[in-house]
């Protein structure tokens, strides 16, 4: 069976951000790339699930520019997925073009049993694109998804809700797992596993190719600043029951947080 | 006057604060404004909605709806877009929020933007304004191409006041049958009733500077005397100490409450990133020169073991608890 996996590259965590001088968007020098990191659940679940079933065969497939993106491909290639996908677009595609590009290349390679992903990017923050690929592809969708089961034509998965508590629901495959982080541990990519992933095949489609046009664009980012600069900390002197209580007065009346 | 529809989420019976202020933030910018309600007790919250500005509140009272699954709300949800054709839709980014409304926006063909923090409506289109990258920058987000602008606000961004009532008018739908493929099967609770935190007003953190899991006792004995959810820094949460939903920062939650506590949390950058928006930050640790005095409003160098029982019993007394 075929099992896909999507991943986007995103800043490193330790990343400053900086902007181009004109502020239209993020300054890429000195920006480290990564895998996001909720894509490495998504890469390990997937080697896992091939485990339990032999001969099945892991896609990876991403977006964006080739010169960088390639580089998150060969990582999940060399933890252990078996071929690549790499859709050439820009940098900044939003959520509905890019699942629209997914839907459009997995159907091309002619369907999946399970899609992975991470549950969100870090770097918009979006949680979109895993629920609009199960629609493209008129396929349920789990998100948030921190247990996962899969045997004939269905799926038990446990998904992590608000305050702590989580659902567990039942889907019928094919179907679309946003992985959240405690799904797994993310295995690291051994040495061999890099050598080998150096002769893995990655297939390139451009999104003309796929159907997706300027048209999809739905939402795009202006008006880029950084966060305003906070005043110095006032930091409370003497013993710890005098810090205390102008602690409380602060809050209290100066701040007006209680 | 352009129609925003407002999806209502609610709890014991009673709006969701988040959801209040969409009511309110929609009818302030002179919105015709929708609410949508599900679940079999659904039409208790009319009125609420009324006087948070509803002209008219759409329900669909099927206790098929009483917990969230994602097919059967997106196809309530797209019976209420399809009668109502609103240019705007507002929810929260909340749980239900973001499972449901991506899938909304690719089945309309609608834009979406997550976690927003402020709005602004200009005519026939409306321009969002959110943190990227968990919060080192902001930008503004704009739709274009689009059926309908969905919008998925964090909550907590504005105070709550009173707004014109709406006239509330009733409108109900019924579920269309739906072969499902997705089947909730159990909720398992979770073992804190708090607020979670990305909801949650005041937030008490906590990292490795507590030494050990056990000393998390501390922060919730001060967070229920505050009232306020606890969370934890991403060091905490890899040694195993706390679960993953409790984790600040860019691989974990993004929050920005009124009043955010970290204790013992160095301030790695990534966890900055996920609380720097909150209003007022307090900081107490033993390292004066702990990234977190940064961005924190008050600072206590200290022990945080003589520090926190006092604090706890100090606001005991002060709030009469």
């Amino acid at each position: 069976m075929k099992i896909f996996v999507c991943l986007k590259q995103v800043p490193d965590t330790e990343a400053k951000i900086k902007f181009k001088p004109d502020g239209s968007g993020l300054d890429p020098s000195g920006i480290k790339w990564v895998m996001n990191p909720y894509d490495e659940f998504a890469v390990e679940e997937a080697i896992k699930f091939r485990e339990l079933n032999p001969g099945s065969q892991i896609f990876v497939i991403s977006v964006g520019p080739k010169e960088r993106v390639v580089e998150s491909i060969r990582t999940a290639l060399a933890m252990g997925a078996d071929e690549g996908l790499l859709v050439i677009g820009p940098d900044n595609l939003d959520a509905y073009s890019t699942a629209k590009a997914l839907a459009e290349a997995i159907k091309k390679e002619s369907g999946a049993q399970v899609i992975f992903t991470g549950k969100l990017s870090i770097d918009t923050n979006q949680a979109s694109v895993s629920q609009m690929l199960g629609e493209f592809l008129n396929i349920p969708h789990a998100t948030v998804v921190s247990k996962f089961q899969s045997s004939g034509d269905s799926a038990n998965v446990e998904r992590d809700i608000e305050g702590g508590a989580k659902e567990k629901i039942q889907l019928k495959t094919p179907c679309v797992i946003a992985a959240n982080k405690g799904l797994n541990l993310p295995r690291y990519a051994s040495l061999p596993g890099i050598m080998k992933a150096k002769k893995k095949i990655i297939k390139e489609y451009d999104l003309a190719a796929l159907g997706v046009s300027d048209l999809d664009r739905k939402v795009s980012y202006v008006q880029f600043t950084l966060p305003a600069e906070k005043p110095p900390v006032k930091l409370l002197q003497g013993d710890s029951s005098a810090q205390v209580s102008e602690l409380i007065h602060l809050l209290r009346d100066e701040a007006k947080a209680l | 006057m352009p129609t925003t529809l407002v999806f209502v989420e609610h709890q014991d019976g009673q709006i969701k604060r988040s959801s209040q202020e969409l009511l309110q933030i929609a009818t302030q910018n002179n919105q015709k404004t929708l609410a949508v309600a599900f679940g079999s007790h659904a039409k208790s919250l009319a009125s609420a909605c009324a006087q948070n500005g509803a002209q008219e509140v759409h329900l669909v009272c099927d206790s098929k709806l009483d917990h969230y699954n994602s097919e059967l709300y997106l196809a309530a949800m797209s019976v209420i877009v399809e009668k109502t054709s609103p240019q705007f839709i507002l929810a929260s980014s909340s749980s239900v929020g973001r499972d449901l409304f991506p899938r909304l926006a690719a089945k309309t063909g609608a834009g979406i933007v997550s976690d927003a923090i402020a709005l602004t409506f200009e005519g026939s289109n409306l321009k969002a304004k959110k943190p990227l990258y968990a919060g080192k920058c902001f930008a503004t987000a704009e739709f274009k191409n689009c059926s309908s602008q969905i919008v998925l606000m964090r909550a907590n961004q504005i105070p709550l006041t009173t707004v014109a009532a709406g006239a509330g008018q009733l409108v109900e739908h019924s579920l269309p049958a739906t072969d499902l493929k997705t089947i909730v099967q159990e909720i398992v609770k979770g073992s804190s009733k708090k607020m979670d935190l990305t909801e949650a007003n005041i937030v008490i953190s906590g990292g490795r500077g507590l030494k050990e899991a056990s000393n998390f006792k501390l922060l919730h004995d001060l967070a229920d005397v505050l009232g306020a959810t606890v969370g934890a820094s991403r060091a905490v949460v890899d040694a195993g100490w706390v679960s993953h939903d409790m984790q600040v920062g860019q691989t974990g939650k993004t929050v920005a409450p009124t009043l955010y506590i970290a204790v013992g949390v160095s301030g790695a950058i990534q966890h900055l990133a996920g609380m720097s928006g909150s209003k007022v930050i307090v900081a107490i640790n033993n390292d004066a020169n702990a990234p977190i005095f940064q961005k924190a409003t008050y600072g206590i160098v200290g022990d945080l073991f003589e520090v926190l029982p006092k604090l706890t019993e100090e606001f005991r007394k002060v709030l009469g608890k």
